[in-house]
């Protein structure tokens, strides 16, 4: 169910490469079933740099907040105003509308070191092993 | 002889012990190692009820207390009358004896009580958002300051000159953790450079006087900072709020809005601000929503703010604040009302310039400042003002404060709605002998 | 039921709720215009209103006064009334902070004698009697730190050591002092990891701040090792003495090695909550470091009492000299007890904590299956195999009619439910409680349905939080209320 296509941290972002050294970024169905109900999003705004790994935002339930890292380094071109305006998209659909910004990579080699979804897959799994002893 | 507060007897003690499979209290105490336990501790034999109430009956009248005197001192904490109502509401248990309400379903009282308090301090200062209140005064002012350094990623907060100094203080105690440095600045703003995260301004000032606020708007703006402005909170019955100004942080000592002096606490300090700070706000935010059935209800909310959450990231440490000393300033509010709160305000104000002037007409005293005023004012004086301070004691009033470390021969008088004709009269008479040729 | 309106639905022009004097003076010219305001929007009701509005909100709370609130960490005691009525002695509550100190020397006398009780009780040699609460008492201890530390010449401990289990104001109060903060951890008996301590307390560790007892409510038994370990290593060791209400008269601060230490007044010495204040939180600390602290202190000179300014102190916390009216409360509390009803008040709490301990273990998990002092931390791990949440419980205990334990705290203990009975509930208050979770422990079994959607007969239901922080309504408008 994660797709294909997309890339993922260990920290639950994932990135969708698009044409022209751009990428979609957002978050795991994984990770919002973890934190529950968004209710507030502290997104960079267009034009911050971002470092791969480094944080570059917050996203917050009711009762966690939970830092954002950079799935990838570059700048950032686009932020989802309407994940903004509506934090549920998240829950709701975290790979489509619930997308959290756009960059342009700086270097899109950086991507290699990131999970693909089976890999992923298997990385929550394992997750959730260690959860349940 | 067994306490009032301690309901079990003897024998449901042993009956405890027992179901516990120990033999005696003492065993529970094991894991203090033994070198430690059982301190001898020296404090006064017990007292009963009726011993006690007469001890610190008599302890308090070693107070003269301003019910017997006519006051003339202010300087941040006022005498306002306090509706008979205020006391018997915040006496309530159901109030009084309740805690922080983690448990919304049965704290709606506290929850809408805090509600309404976000809600008139926002209507009284014209602010966006409001919090369920700080300490006092001096920490929401200083909070206020790191919340501006936070904001703008600034490390200088500049501070006018006419700020009470306590609250000049406070600030900088709040700052050491921050390694935040402090600066004054005169009226002309000179000092407030580009690397200035805030300014902070009175109004009216410590000296009473009112800021020619619109002069440091648009600087402070100018410059990227954040405007915080500590308020008397009366004022705002007849003088423009701080929003209407252009404030982005309001703060104030909610003592005068229904709490006795005390000495000085508790009070409540009010914080409210711009909304775009909201998420940047210390303390407790309380909201309104609904519950399973759809009916409406309120909870603390935005509380990944908070320490219980964000830890070593919270936008302060503050948990447990003044709720009841706020819930004394809704009731206040709420009872005053619309006309309520103006009238006080028209009396201080009125009352004041009474004083001001019959002062202002006694041979060797004048006012310091030129400037328009509400209830406070500097009045020179002919001779040190101790003296006559003491003199006006004798006489069963408590005089102003004496600023003649600041200003020559200087005293800070507060009128309000306390003082009557016959006692202004009587203070001014009293100044009036102070004069020689 | 809930409380359907505001006080602006209540509102009606031209109502007032009190009167005020006449203008006994003639009118002054008013100033310009520019600093005027147009338009005060506040309710009008009447006195009949207020009270009516307020009362009706009162029922909605629940409070000591309405039944037993074992909220673990706060110490939620019977509030005796003769306080009430002791503060509000005009000679008390009628009285400015800066009158001459000549003219407030009951005032005086009694926060020396304060400061001089809190010392002894907690085996320090000075107090400040300025924090205005807890956690402002641990601003000004890891200030004092700092500023120990400086003065010493010593400006490279950057870190504030707090065990897994301390309260979230301990690192956030760490952070407000510019402070990095380090975790010790627990080992499984639920005391300090002497490894882990050991490891982190370097040169660069300022402080280690221990609540004592525990978060977990036990009491650590390597006390003298850890006190050993800091101080050797040029540390001090801050107490957080939340959990003083199981030490009165058993054990002091200052004789486990403790250089600095608050004390919560409103949760050991028994002044009202308030629904969230107002609290107090005096420090007291060992003699080398009473120079350092918040300013001012009461000292007596000759036969008169006077306010002084520490040498080296780390500055002002408030406007005034702290919550006066507090200290008078808990002041009124040591005077009532005395050395052995306070130490009858620690022993009573620890009796009620380990009743409940024994006859809710079989219930409930029991992380750490020793004797608590006045607190006791059960999991509601069992219950959630089943698919019950901690926060279900709490919610079915509101059924019941009594104010659920503290939930979810300490971190180290998952689902962790964390009870304080205090020493003012009888056996048989104890006994309904007791009588009321193993219901609910049934419940879980049998029904956990009714958990699941409880509570159901309070005054509102679970309430919407996503709602309250996505859709944020946090106050009125008057005139666009509706």
């Amino acid at each position: 169910m994660n797709p294909k296509e997309y890339k993922y941290t260990q920290e639950h972002e994932w990135i969708c490469p698009e044409p022209g050294n751009k990428g979609k970024v957002g978050i795991t169905d994984f990770a919002q079933s973890e934190l529950g109900d968004v209710v507030y999003l502290d997104l960079p705004s267009p034009g911050t740099q971002v470092e791969q790994f480094k944080k570059m935002g917050e996203i917050e339930s009711v009762k966690a907040v939970s830092d954002l890292f950079a799935p990838a380094s570059g700048q950032v071109l686009e932020v989802n105003q309407a994940v903004i305006d509506e934090p549920g998209l998240v829950n709701h659909d975290p790979y489509g509308d619930g997308w959290l910004v756009r960059l342009e990579l700086s270097n899109p080699s950086e991507l290699d070191a990131l999970m693909g979804s089976d890999k992923y897959d298997e990385f929550i799994a394992q997750l959730g092993e260690e959860d349940s002893e | 002889m067994p306490s009032p507060y301690l309901p079990n007897t003897d024998a449901e003690r042993m009956a405890m012990l027992h179901e516990i499979g120990v033999g005696s209290i003492e065993e529970l105490f094991q894991d203090i190692p033994e070198e430690f336990r059982n301190v001898h501790f020296k404090l006064p034999l017990p007292f009963s009820e009726l011993e006690l109430k007469e001890e610190l009956r008599q302890l308090s009248n070693r107070n003269t207390n301003l019910d017997d005197y006519a006051c003339f001192l202010g300087a941040g904490y006022y005498r306002h009358f306090i509706p008979s109502v205020v006391g018997h509401i915040v006496s309530r248990g159901e109030f009084y004896t309740a805690y922080t309400p983690y448990q919304a379903e049965v704290s709606q009282g506290t929850l809408q009580t805090i509600y309404e308090f976000q809600s008139l301090v926002c209507q009284l200062t014209g602010m966006e958002v409001s919090n369920a209140g700080m300490y006092d005064g001096s920490t929401a002012a200083a909070e206020a300051a790191l919340l501006a350094c936070r904001v703008t990623k600034r490390d200088k907060v500049a501070v006018l000159s006419t700020v009470h100094p306590k609250y000049y203080e406070v600030t900088e105690t709040y700052a050491k953790g921050h390694s935040i440095s402090l600066k004054k600045v005169e009226p002309r703003l000179d000092g407030l450079s580009s690397d200035c995260a805030c300014l902070i301004v009175e109004q009216p000032n410590f000296f009473g006087y009112f800021e020619d606020m619109n002069a440091y708007v648009q600087k402070v703006h100018d410059i990227g900072a954040l405007l915080i402005v500590i308020v008397d909170p009366i004022s705002l019955g007849m003088f423009k709020p701080p929003g209407d100004y252009g404030a982005d942080i309001v703060v104030a000592e909610g003592q005068s809005l229904g709490n006795p002096l005390s000495f000085g606490g508790p009070g409540v300090g009010i914080f409210a601000c711009r909304k775009e700070y909201l998420r940047q706000m210390p303390g407790r935010i309380v909201g309104k929503t609904v519950d399973v059935d759809g009916q409406t209800g309120y909870v603390m909310t935005m509380v990944t703010r908070e320490q219980h959450i964000r830890r070593e990231r919270a936008t302060s440490n503050i948990c447990t604040s003044e709720a009841l000393a706020a819930l004394a300033t809704t009731v206040y509010l709420a009872t005053l009302g619309k006309r309520g709160l103006r009238q006080v305000a028209e009396l201080c104000y009125h009352k004041a310039h009474y004083t001001a002037e019959a002062i202002s007409k006694l041979k060797g005293y004048s006012l310091v400042f030129p400037q328009p005023f509400f209830k406070e004012f500097v009045v020179r004086c002919p001779v040190r003002p101790h003296l006559i301070n003491k003199a006006l004691f004798n006489e069963s009033i408590i005089g102003g404060l004496d600023l003649s470390h600041m200003l020559d021969n200087s005293i800070l008088l507060c009128v309000t709605e306390m003082n009557t004709k016959q006692e202004i009269d009587r203070l001014v008479e009293i100044l009036g002998t102070f004069y020689r040729d | 039921m809930g409380h359907h309106y505001l006080l602006p639905d209540i509102s009606r022009p031209g109502r007032i709720g009190c009167s005020l004097p006449r203008l006994d003076v003639p009118p002054s010219e008013l100033p310009s215009e520019e600093l005027l305001r147009q338009e005060l929007n506040l309710p009008e009701l009447s006195e009949v209103d207020v009270v009516r509005y307020f009362i009706a909100l009162s029922k909605l709370n629940y409070g000591v006064d309405t039944g037993f609130y074992p909220l673990g960490s706060c110490t939620m005691k019977y509030n005796p009334r003769l306080h009430e009525d002791i503060a509000q002695l005009p000679g008390f509550a009628s009285i400015h902070p800066y009158q001459p100190v000549e003219s407030v020397q009951g005032a005086l006398q009694l926060m020396f004698e304060l400061q001089q009780y809190l010392a002894e009780i907690t085996g320090m040699n000075a107090t400040s009697l300025a924090p205005m609460a807890g956690a402002q008492g641990e601003l000004a201890s890891i200030l004092l730190v700092k500023a120990y530390h400086h003065a010493r010449g010593d400006r490279l401990r950057k870190k504030i050591l707090v065990p897994d289990s301390s309260h979230g104001t301990n690192p956030a109060t760490a952070a407000m002092c510019g402070f990095e903060v380090g975790t010790v951890s627990s080992n499984n008996e639920g005391n300090v990891d002497l490894n882990s301590l050991e490891s982190m307390m370097n040169e660069e560790a300022a402080a280690v701040t221990l609540t004592i007892p525990n978060t977990l409510g036990l009491f650590d038994p390597q006390i003298a090792e850890i006190s050993r370990l800091v101080h050797e290593r040029g540390g001090l060791l801050c107490g957080d003495g939340a959990n003083l209400n199981s030490l009165l008269g058993k054990a002091k601060f200052g004789d486990l090695g403790i250089d600095c230490v608050q004390v919560n007044l409103h949760k050991t010495f028994s002044t009202p909550h308030g629904g969230g204040g107002p609290g107090s939180g005096p420090i007291c600390v060992k003699g080398n470091l009473a120079q350092f602290l918040p300013s001012p202190l009461v000292i007596k000179n000759d036969k008169e009492y006077t306010f002084t300014i520490p040498l080296k102190s780390i500055g002002r916390l408030g406007a005034s000299y702290g919550n006066f009216g507090v200290m008078v409360k808990a002041y009124a509390y040591i005077r009532t007890l005395g050395a052995e009803g306070l130490k009858e008040v620690s022993e009573n709490a620890v009796l009620n904590a380990n009743y409940l301990k024994e006859k809710l273990k079989a219930y409930y998990h029991l992380p750490y299956d020793r004797t608590c002092m006045h607190e006791v931390v059960f999991s509601g791990k069992k219950q959630k195999a089943k698919g019950v949440k901690t926060l279900d419980i709490a919610k079915r205990l509101l059924d019941y009619g009594f104010h659920p334990p503290t939930i979810y705290f300490p971190l180290v203990v998952s689902e962790a439910i964390m009870t304080e009975p205090t020493e003012t509930e009888s056996k048989e208050t104890l006994d309904a409680y007791i009588d009321a979770m193993k219901e609910i422990a049934r419940e879980a079994d049998e029904n956990p349905e009714i958990l699941h959607t409880a509570p159901h007969n309070t005054p509102v239901r679970r309430l919407d939080e996503v709602k309250a922080a996505r859709q944020l309504d946090l106050r009125w408008r008057m005139g666009k209320h509706h």
